[in-house]
């Protein structure tokens, strides 16, 4: 049998040793009326017959490896340097398990360490954790530990309408027992200044999102204090793109309480949705609050430097109803490859690349706005993501560019926010050519021209 | 020799790798919103794998050898599932483009319902919780709704047996809910006078580990649910030990309402050093509105005769979503990758195998460490680390002497309803040599424990590093690199 | 193992003592040798009010989290802000320099149903064996 060492004679030294003559011996407490069900499943199959299978079955998608994209909504598609997949593929790192036993376990801990330090430097942010599972469960984190710094004695959580429509849902899935009162995204209408007005002295956080979903750099100056200035302690939470922060100023230096995110641009693959990675930081003095893993550097009994897992009383496997969080697994390995690239890019690589984000994505929205019948929003400056108002409903448009051109078009924000009828978030990375940007002006053109005969 | 942090590796101006070039006009920055600095490490792309490299191998892992932690099932991670998982037609899809261009994907998650389903008796599921304890999050919300919306608004008590995970009780109170703790009997299951005395019309539920984690089966387990469900109450199943069941018994058929999987558990998908895991959730009929969206259906509108149009699909009642987009694609499938690989009878081995590996290390050890209750286990089964012989040796010790013979310990002060507490699952992909191995290095440290302690208290020995000031760490918490 | 016998005692190691019109609480020292290293201590904010019985803080070992229940009931008038910095200090002096916080009882008939020195002596006697 597939991955079973065993062979006939040890099985029965085996059964010997236990004092039982069969192996269903071991199962006489199941109830017998359940026991040894049958279960209809298709036959066991080789492993080249499975790759056979699923190849065919991959090819019955269509891949932005294979195809112009220009989607992104929150997951995006970058260039992965190789040493990503090669340091993950290690078993050494993909096959082990959390670190709780640290003297064999240094591999992972120093990892996480490292990522603690450059989530910290990116961010501008005291201390990190080891990961939540996306960006959304961090976004909804951030609100458990905002309601826990008050000791559950404010219950108002302030949340902009442009944070992105997952991370709002989440959000509310995961409190809708706590009791919370959460406002401020009921219309996209409401600014960040009319946001603040919703802040009082209930006020546990208030939540922005810059890059926000609609791609807009968000100005945070000032906005702590203006917080403040309604509702003393308040907690500002940030959700941002970690590689926006190649090129623009960190949250942290706009005296953010929490900024989070998902980091799967940091060098994870798109994968249909996950595994990604959900970043966390927030201010040193939160540490007792903050949920998941953190990973301290300390000394072994001969004074040499390591690490360990420490602060460990938050969690649940101790504090159990009284944990922070109830996270165990996190995303351990998402975590591993965001250093990695966050490394072989380094100070000078993530610069470029956020640049090129930009400038690619500036250079098609001035293609695109200057099409006729397509107008950019320009309200707010960008970053790799913006919103074009277009001549037709973007369904009809990203049908025709998938049908007529291979294109996999931009997001259709009508799915979320009504007033946007018509408008399509279009995500350019450095992994669209100038050629591609092209390849989809002429397709636009032609849609249009198509759509006036 | 202690490997740098990467940052103390950075050289001022090193690139590492090279980005791709600019081939469109630049635009204008917007100068005040751009930083001024970012104090990322200055390296080489070798120095990267170097660096990577060698901190691979301070490692422990299960590519290395036995790594019996209880409740964790490390079994083999098959290499197969980490090509499939890699399939460049797999890995570029976006989670939001149209359905029609997804097919293969929503094929693959809807067979991988389909499978969980029959495999644990449940009549729906799904893929979306991220992990074990994501996927507790899921079913306690589920039961909280399911009565809430029923207008029985009373229910606020979730009852937790002493003897389950953390992530029990950690899920019920994130979900607003108490928890009331049942003790276990003399035989290590429910007692069963002790959960009547707390059934009453507030109860939503009992969350049950089974087997429990001290490796045994629940065995009234019938009448427990029973029990439950005479005063309206629902119950979960912490379905982390399923690797002792898949095959044997349906978790749904004995009546349990909700549970869910460890794909990085029962269906080796690796646990990557903490994550990512996969915790799909599966439920009985009565729940089915209630699950988080999506779950993956046929879309019978869109649908040709012969060709099914797979969809996601938002139940009328659910919960919410717990993630963004719709679960860990890449873990569903390995998981995947793996089922088919095993089959029906494929299952039932491996569930068969590591009852008989976990028992068959138990017979190999339990005449030299003391074992709380003595009974035919599951999967797993726990022993105490404490030998009358040497009163000053504690599980610990036990532990980090293993650790000495190239070996994993096993996962240790846990249950907490057994003092020094050693729980061990070998899994079925362990050998018998492999067992044998690692009985004969217990049964030596239990008589170094006897002769000389100090080995023990002083181990490990020979790890990368020896035992860990973890105090001054907790006093003095150093969460990061410092620039200078 | 210490014991003060101007304080009294509840069994789940804590200790009260009277000075002038307040009462001093803290954790017993066997309480504090079974934690063993304390790294952290979570104490209520001055100006919260206390339950006799009810848990008020936490005191927290490398591995385990235990909480604190107060003795009587009243309104914390301070804390020992001195184990911010260093919560060793219970483990060195659980009753002096390691107290935990100060309270204005608002029922001193409280002070009558705790244990006395010889009693939790008994408590603890009973519990190591």
């Amino acid at each position: 049998m597939v991955y079973l060492p065993h062979t006939d004679e040890e099985r029965a030294e085996m059964l010997k040793a236990i004092g039982v003559e069969r192996i269903e011996d071991l199962f006489q407490d199941i109830p017998e009326q359940h026991r040894y069900p049958v279960l209809e499943l298709p036959d066991a199959v080789s492993e080249m017959e499975i790759l056979q299978e699923l190849q065919a079955l991959a090819d019955a998608n269509l891949s932005a490896n294979a195809v112009p994209m220009f989607l992104g909504a929150g997951a995006y598609r970058h260039w992965v340097p190789s040493v990503v997949d090669y340091v993950i593929s290690r078993g050494e790192f993909y096959t082990a398990y959390t670190p709780y036993q640290a003297e064999v376990s240094q591999g992972t801990l120093q990892a996480i360490f490292e990522y603690q330090s450059m989530i910290c430097d990116l961010t501008g942010m005291e201390i990190a954790n080891a990961s939540h599972y996306d960006g959304a469960t961090a976004t909804a984190e951030a609100v458990i530990q905002a309601i826990n710094v008050f000791r559950k004695k404010r219950n108002k959580v302030v949340v902009a309408p442009t944070v992105h429509p997952h991370y709002r849902k989440v959000l509310r899935t995961y409190t809708q027992g706590m009791g919370l009162e959460i406002v401020g995204d009921e219309s996209l209408n409401t600014s960040l200044d009319e946001l603040i007005e919703l802040v009082d002295e209930n006020t546990a956080c208030v939540i922005v999102q810059t890059p926000n979903f609609l791609g807009q750099i968000e100005n945070l100056e000032g906005l702590a204090d203006k917080i403040q200035q309604k509702a003393k302690k308040t907690l500002l939470a940030v959700a941002t793109n970690p590689l926006s922060l190649g090129l623009l100023k960190a949250p942290g230096a706009f005296d953010a309480d929490i900024v989070m995110g998902d980091g799967q641009p940091l060098g994870l693959g798109l994968n249909f949705g996950g595994p990604y990675l959900g970043f966390y930081t927030t201010k040193e003095q939160y540490v007792r609050q903050i949920a998941g893993r953190l990973v301290g550097k300390t000394v072994d009994i001969e004074g040499k430097e390591a690490y360990v897992m420490t602060l460990t009383t938050r969690e649940q496997h101790i504090r159990r109803e009284k944990a922070t969080s109830n996270i165990c697994s996190n995303q351990g390995l998402m975590m591993l490859a965001a250093t990695v690239y966050m490394s072989a890019l380094g100070k000078h690589g993530l610069r470029k690349v956020a640049e090129l984000n930009y400038h690619k994505a500036h250079y098609t929205a001035q293609k695109i706005d200057a099409l006729p019948g397509f107008k950019v929003l320009q309200d707010k400056p960008f970053f790799n993501e913006f919103v074009v108002e277009c001549p037709a409903p973007v369904e009809e448009i990203n049908h025709y560019l998938q049908d007529e051109w291979s294109i996999i078009g931009g997001y259709d924000l009508s799915q979320d926010y009504p007033e946007l009828e018509n408008h399509m978030l279009f995500a350019v990375t450095e992994v669209n050519t100038r050629a591609e940007i092209d390849y989809l002006m002429d397709a636009l053109h032609e849609f249009r021209a198509g759509s006036q005969d | 020799m202690a490997e740098p942090l990467i940052y103390e590796l950075s050289s001022q101006g090193r690139e590492g790798v090279k980005p791709p070039k600019l081939d469109v006009p630049v635009s204008e920055l917007p100068g005040d919103l751009v930083r001024d600095e970012l104090p990322l490490p200055e390296v080489s792309e070798i120095d990267v794998v170097r660096h990577f490299l060698h901190l691979s191998q301070l490692n422990y892992a299960i590519d290395k050898g036995m790594y019996p932690l209880g409740s964790c099932t490390m079994k083999y991670n098959p290499k197969v599932n980490e090509v499939a998982a890699r399939i460049p037609g797999f890995t570029g899809i976006h989670p939001l483009q149209d359905a029609e261009t997804v097919q293969g994907a929503l094929f693959v998650m809807y067979e991988l319902q389909n499978y969980l389903k029959e495999i644990s008796g449940f009549a729906g599921v799904t893929l979306q919780p991220a992990a074990g304890a994501h996927g507790e999050l899921v079913g306690v919300l589920i039961m909280r709704k399911y009565h809430l919306d029923r207008g029985d608004t009373k229910r606020d008590t979730i009852l937790v047996p002493d003897s389950a995970h953390g992530t029990n009780p950690a899920s019920t109170s994130m979900s607003g809910l108490r928890v009331v703790q049942i003790p276990s009997d003399e035989r290590g299951n429910v007692d069963l006078d002790a959960l009547q005395s707390q059934l009453c019309d507030r109860v939503v539920g009992l969350m049950l580990t089974n087997p429990n984690t001290l490796g045994l089966f629940e065995e009234q387990v019938v009448e427990v649910i029973e029990q439950v469900h005479s005063c309206g109450g629902l119950v979960y199943g912490d379905g982390a030990n399923m690797n002792a069941l898949m095959g044997i018994m349906r978790p749904g058929d004995v009546g349990i309402d909700v549970m869910h999987f460890n794909l990085h558990k029962t269906f080796s998908t690796p646990h990557g050093g903490g994550g990512p895991g996969s915790g799909p959730v599966g439920v009985a009929e009565h729940l089915v509105d209630y699950l988080p969206s999506p779950i993956v259906i046929i879309d019978e509108a869109e649908s040709l005769e012969d060709i099914p149009f797979f969809n996601l699909y938002e139940p009328p009642k659910s919960i919410g979503p717990v993630k963004a987009f719709w679960g860990h694609f890449g873990i569903m499938l390995r998981a995947y990758t793996y089922m088919r690989m095993l089959g029906a009878e494929g299952m039932q081995a491996a569930a068969e195998h590591a009852v008989l590996n976990a028992n068959y290390l138990l017979s190999q050890i339990k005449d030299v460490y003391p074992l709380p209750y003595d009974r035919i286990c599951k999967h797993e089964f726990v022993v105490k680390g404490h030998l009358d012989e040497a009163p000053d040796i504690h599980a610990l010790d036990i532990a980090k002497r293993l650790i000495d013979y190239g070996v994993h310990p096993p996962t240790n002060y846990f249950p907490l309803i057994v003092p020094e507490a050693l729980m061990i699952e070998p899994t079925e992909t362990e050998s018998k040599q492999s067992l044998d191995n690692y009985a004969s290095i217990l049964r030596k440290i239990a008589e170094e424990a006897k002769q000389n302690p100090e080995l023990l208290h002083t181990a490990p020995h020979n790890a990368p590093v020896r035992r860990l000031d973890e105090v001054q760490a907790a006093r003095n918490p150093i969460l990061r690199y410092k620039h200078e | 193992m210490k014991t003060d016998t101007n304080a009294r005692y509840l069994k789940s190691h804590e200790w009260a003592r009277k000075e002038g019109e307040e009462v001093v609480i803290g954790i017993t020292d066997y309480a504090q040798s079974t934690l063993s290293d304390i790294v952290y201590v979570e104490l209520p904010e001055v100006g919260d009010e206390v339950t006799k019985g009810e848990a008020f803080g936490v005191v927290e070992s490398v591995k385990a989290a235990s909480d604190i229940y107060a003795p009587m009931s009243g309104e914390v008038t301070a804390i020992n802000e001195n184990l911010e910095d260093a919560p060793e200090v219970v483990n060195e002096d659980a009753f002096g320099d390691g107290w935990l916080i100060k309270i204005k009882p608002s029922d001193l008939t409280e002070w009558d149903t705790l244990l006395d020195s010889e009693a939790y002596n008994k408590v603890v006697a009973e519990e190591q064996h």
